[in-house]
């Protein structure tokens, strides 16, 4: 009996790379998209709107190519 | 009995196997999205019906690989994969008047393990085998699966701490509608294709297919149909229980959990291990939950489930191999196998009709410490 401690070893750390990845994107996504119906105020950190969007699209982008990915994997 | 008879039974029995699969797992993809409210019910199992369906035409990998070593193919008969099928019909059918989130992966693994014990003997299951795909995989991923949500729901509200509420329960919604859409594409692929491989299985030991093929069209699209349609009816006890009995579910929660869910599920199949979608589903709930708060998550309820997992594969193994040392009798036996099957889902079904849940009242429990409003982990 041969247990393929790779293969588990793979599973766990890309699982919890991609997983948390794709959780931690979408929520900075959401950070900068609130700074267009929140916009920053004097003496508190933040970002204009325009940079929150310039975010959010750059994360949620990342965020589909990890999807896409996901999808090629179930394809193939 | 004619052989083509046999093999006509054990097709309908792989396919009623497969509906409650269906209706079984729908709680995987959806519990947490309708929760949450991200999807309405009715809404949510449709959308989980058709990717399903889709899922299921997307690769046969898995069905080729379904015998996977475990039982030796050439010492079993239609009548013992029969006999198996029942067996875990049965436990699916019981698990699901419970409301108890059970494998059916398991299931049915159990069921023709313990099929195949009293038909052929102790020498027709690979035990170590048993172990190393199915056993192992399954104590490992509910485990990881709960980690990565667990991370990424503190992750999620760290990170969101400051940003407007509105923007990340609404975002957080649409997101889920993405990971529940993906958890249901990757069960598609998964689970109908377990049927698909029981079928293939069944006809090429009858001789009608030849050795290695893989499954014909019909077997695809009918397997395809069965699951669809059983997640479409939606296994409402199931979703209850996942949605609200184990945590109180916010919209960023379900989408962590979601997320790690497909996460775990894709890179272990895409590495040949035969995981239960369900223990990961629901692994991943707890997760979500504790990682917002610890004391937010009914532990009871996990002990639960805890042991319903380590009892399906030996519970379906029993009643497979009750099954199996009837219908090896002969054919009065398999008919009584069929009769007897047949009578135990008519009675969990009108024991079910006492207390329905359906989609009308799915959300409709007290969460837990419901007057409390919920805390996040400070910043």
């Amino acid at each position: 009996m041969s247990i393929a401690w790779g293969a588990l070893g793979t599973v766990v750390i890309a699982s919890l790379v991609i997983g948390v990845a794709l959780i931690a994107l979408v929520s900075f996504a959401l950070v900068g998209l609130s700074a267009r119906s929140q916009p920053a105020t004097a003496g508190k950190r933040g970002l204009s709107p325009a940079a929150g969007t310039a975010v959010a699209g750059l994360c949620l982008a990342a965020g589909a190519l990890i999807v896409g990915y996901g999808l090629y994997v179930i394809v193939s | 009995m004619d052989l083509t008879l046999i093999v006509i039974v054990v097709v309908v029995t792989a396919l009623i196997f497969d509906f409650t699969n269906g209706f079984h797992d729908t709680a995987n993809a959806m519990a947490t999205s309708i929760a949450t409210g991200a999807l309405r019910p009715k809404v949510a199992v449709a959308v989980a019906g058709v990717l399903n369906l889709i899922g299921a035409f997307l690769s046969v990998e898995v069905a080729k690989t379904i015998s996977s070593g475990m039982i030796d193919e050439s010492r079993i008969t239609p009548v013992v994969i029969f006999a198996g099928l029942v067996g875990a019909i049965v436990w699916n059918l019981l698990t699901w008047l419970l409301g108890m989130p059970s494998s059916s992966s398991h299931a049915l693994f159990g069921g023709l393990i313990g099929a195949s014990l009293v038909a052929a003997g102790v020498g027709a299951v690979h035990f170590g085998t048993v172990v190393t795909k199915v056993v192992i995989p399954a104590l490992i991923s509910p485990v990881l699966a709960g980690l990565v949500a667990l991370i990424g729901t503190y992750i999620g509200y760290r990170a969101t701490a400051r940003a407007d509420r509105g923007t990340v329960t609404k975002g957080f919604r649409a997101g889920q509608i993405v990971s529940a859409s993906m958890v249901a594409l990757a069960h598609g692929t998964n689970d109908a294709q377990k049927t698909m491989g029981v079928i293939t299985l069944t006809l090429i030991t009858a001789g009608v297919l030849a050795p290695n093929s893989g499954p014909p069209f019909w077997v695809i699209a009918s397997a395809g149909i069965a699951i669809a349609l059983g997640t479409y009816l939606g296994g409402w006890r199931i979703i209850r229980t996942l949605g609200k009995r184990v945590s109180h579910i916010e919209s960023p929660q379900g989408f962590a959990a979601e997320t790690a869910a497909t996460a775990v599920i894709l890179s272990s199949s895409h590495l040949g291990f035969a995981l239960s979608t369900t223990q990961v589903a629901t692994g991943a709930i707890f997760g979500a939950g504790a990682g917002r708060r610890l004391a937010g998550v009914r532990w009871g309820v996990a002990g639960q489930m805890a042991i319903a997992w380590i009892l399906t594969l030996p519970a379906a193994g029993i009643v497979g191999a009750a099954a199996a040392w009837v219908a090896s009798s002969g054919t009065v036996g398999t008919i009584v196998v069929a009769v007897a099957g047949v009578a135990v889902a008519a009675g969990i079904y009108a024991a079910s009709k006492r207390k329905p849940v359906t989609a009308e009242n799915v959300n409709d429990v007290p969460a837990p410490q419901p007057a409390e409003p919920p805390v996040r982990i400070a910043a």
